[in-house]
């Protein structure tokens, strides 16, 4: 991974916003998905696709890429959007997105899209693949890293700690997990759903070595990263403090949006906040 | 009389008739696998010895990964490396995977359409007294159903070994079913076997109905023949170890003559290999049928023996049932 210099940060966070703007119209377009999650994952995918991943778009099935996980498949918009950025696929193949014969499936699906490592949607199942990609780099004595990124109500899912302590009990340091802590699931605030917390403390407790960071700071996730690479006797998992519908004032915090698509006034009312960074900048595109 | 083309076991109707678990040969048939495909790996569930996996883990440590009881985790891992590239053994009981861990291995691994192996164990009542719990009754109907896979059910432990090492040329994956107790050995190394066709074990001139067995009750079904001939109601017998897909051109032809079934399997009637027999049926050409089996019940603890007498799966169940057919043709 390169050092990440302050023009090419400057270069993510415009990215991730752009990203922001193509994910608001792609769901206006599909009429149906999630809101939420998808937007407060923009900056991490876009650090993912545009910095940490070794990848080849042109060469999807790459033996030597690293391999990006999605477990919480519902969020899988805002990684078709990075994909299509990144140039896996035409931006404009974004507007097939759940509609019928597309490849952009509602869940993603590894057969019908290049450059998707799984198949994913029912939770909790995301990481054991990851672990699974990850064993078999090991007996292949491949360098690359297994990347799995969990939601966190999907946590209550007893797979994730199945899998927790396999990869504990293993020593698996080419598997770097990430949660996008983002407080919410479809029934409300996790700590009222099903508490998570003292989450820190359970992850060690399960012989993960866990960092904690501001999921909106790329600079301070892609150090994140940079420390996990550097630690030889465990598998790592990184706690990113997100909040949910990052971007856009009137979809953040609030676990209503974790299941619906916005409708066309509201799509609008986003793009407006997102092309003006939340109203700092006063252009053309609110006239 | 048993087909003599097909070097059947001779002397699989003598009382002292060598017997071995069908899990027997699951796990000599991974260890072959072991030595011949290095992309062979095995996962357990804390059932390692009990499924016989242990002979590929202790010949193969660096290829068998321990998972402790968590289905879910071991077919969800087995997924991950074998979109890697490994053919990826997974084994445990039957209730279990894919009982407990069905909707992780429908999205995992068969949407996902990648090459894991589902060693289901302990299936049927022929678990015994281990109760209903552990008895996979279900175990045919939840995985036939699934788009892209195939289901193998050998009868005795010489067919299994045989089709746990077919299982690994098939692409994608496979469901295998075993059982724990000792059965007869009905096959022979030499008897022939193919994944996707029946095979006729009792052939007889004039038969006026066609049995058709999966897994150990194939020997009850072959027993009963025997019988039924002596009493004057000539049989044709049929191997189905391939539930899926179903050798549709043997079915046609089996039938073809005696225009009249028995169905026998340890397993629920509703949705088995009897079921998929009649799903195909119905629409070319239906027939008169009877199907031995679970009737919409879960069984209990007892013996092997008692447990097949109590649920009506016996000799005398299956001949009746054949007398039945054959009454029923207009």
């Amino acid at each position: 991974m390169d050092d990440l210099t302050e023009s090419k940060l400057t270069e993510l966070e415009l990215k991730a916003n752009e990203a922001r703007e193509l994910l608001m119209s792609t769901l206006l377009e599909a009429g149906s998905g999630h809101s939420a999650g998808p937007l407060d994952m923009a900056d991490i995918f876009t650090a993912f696709y545009f910095h940490i991943l070794k990848h080849d778009p042109k060469n999807p099935d790459w033996a030597d890429r690293d391999r990006l996980v999605l477990s919480n498949g519902h969020i899988c918009p805002i990684r078709y959007v990075s994909m299509a950025q990144a140039g896996y696929f035409p931006i404009e193949e974004l507007k097939t997105l759940r509609k019928i014969n597309s490849r952009l499936q509602g869940h993603p699906h590894r057969t019908a899209l290049p450059g998707l490592e799984t198949t994913s949607g029912p939770l909790g199942e995301g990481l054991s693949q990851g672990i699974g990609i990850a064993l078999a780099a090991k007996m292949d004595k491949k360098n690359h890293y297994t990347y799995v990124l969990t939601g966190d109500g999907e946590l209550n899912e007893g797979n994730i700690w199945e899998a927790l302590m396999f990869a504990g009990k293993n020593k698996l340091n080419n598997i770097i997990a990430v949660i996008d802590r983002n407080n919410i699931q479809i029934d409300g605030f996790t700590e009222n759903v099903m508490p998570l917390e003292p989450l820190r403390a359970k992850l060690e407790a399960f012989n993960w070595h866990v960092l904690e960071v501001d999921g909106h700071n790329i600079r301070q996730f892609v150090d994140a990263i940079g420390q996990a690479h550097a630690i030889y006797e465990k598998p790592t998992i990184i706690i990113a403090h997100t909040i949910a519908g990052k971007g856009v004032d009137f979809m953040e915090k609030d676990f209503h949006w974790h299941g619906k698509p916005p409708n066309s006034e509201e799509a609008k009312k986003a793009l407006d906040e997102l092309r003006t960074l939340q109203g700092r900048i006063v252009s053309e595109h609110q006239a | 009389m048993l087909n003599p083309s097909l070097k059947l076991n001779q002397k699989l109707f003598d009382k002292d008739v060598e017997s071995k678990p069908t899990r027997a040969g699951f796990g000599t048939g991974l260890l072959s696998l072991g030595d011949t495909n290095p992309n062979v790996v095995g996962m357990a569930a804390d059932l390692t010895e009990s499924t016989h996996a242990h002979l590929f883990a202790e010949k193969y440590p660096e290829r068998f990964f321990q998972d402790g009881i968590g289905e879910q985790n071991m077919a969800a891992i087995a997924a991950g490396l074998a979109v890697s590239g490994k053919i990826a053994f997974i084994s445990s009981y039957a209730t279990f995977s894919p009982g407990k861990n069905w909707e992780t291995i429908r999205t995992t691994c068969i949407y996902n359409h990648v090459n894991v192996k589902i060693a289901g164990h302990h299936a049927g009542i022929m678990t015994g007294p281990d109760g209903a719990t552990h008895q996979a009754t279900e175990d045919i109907a939840i995985t036939r159903c699934w788009p892209g896979i195939e289901v193998y059910v050998p009868c005795d432990a010489i067919e299994a070994h045989k089709a746990t090492v077919a299982s690994a040329t098939t692409d994608g994956p496979v469901y295998l079913r075993y059982t724990r107790d000792k059965t007869p050995l009905i096959t022979t190394e030499e008897t022939p076997f193919e994944t996707g066709k029946m095979y006729d074990y009792w052939i007889t001139d004039n038969p006026q109905a066609t049995i058709f067995a999966t897994g150990y009750m194939l020997h009850y079904a072959l027993v009963a023949a025997k019988e039924l001939e002596e009493e004057g109601f000539p049989v044709l017998v049929i191997n189905v170890a391939t539930i899926k897909p179903l050798d549709e051109e043997g079915i046609l032809r089996f039938t073809g003559h005696t225009k009249a079934i028995v169905t026998v399997e340890d397993h629920q009637v509703m949705g088995g290999m009897g079921s998929a027999i009649a799903e195909f049926l119905a629409k070319t050409n239906p027939l008169p049928m009877e199907f031995i089996g679970l009737q919409n019940t879960f069984a209990e603890s007892g013996t092997p023996k008692e447990l097949v007498a109590k649920y009506q799966m016996d000799v005398q169940n299956i001949k009746s049932a054949v007398k039945k057919a054959i009454k029923r043709k207009v």
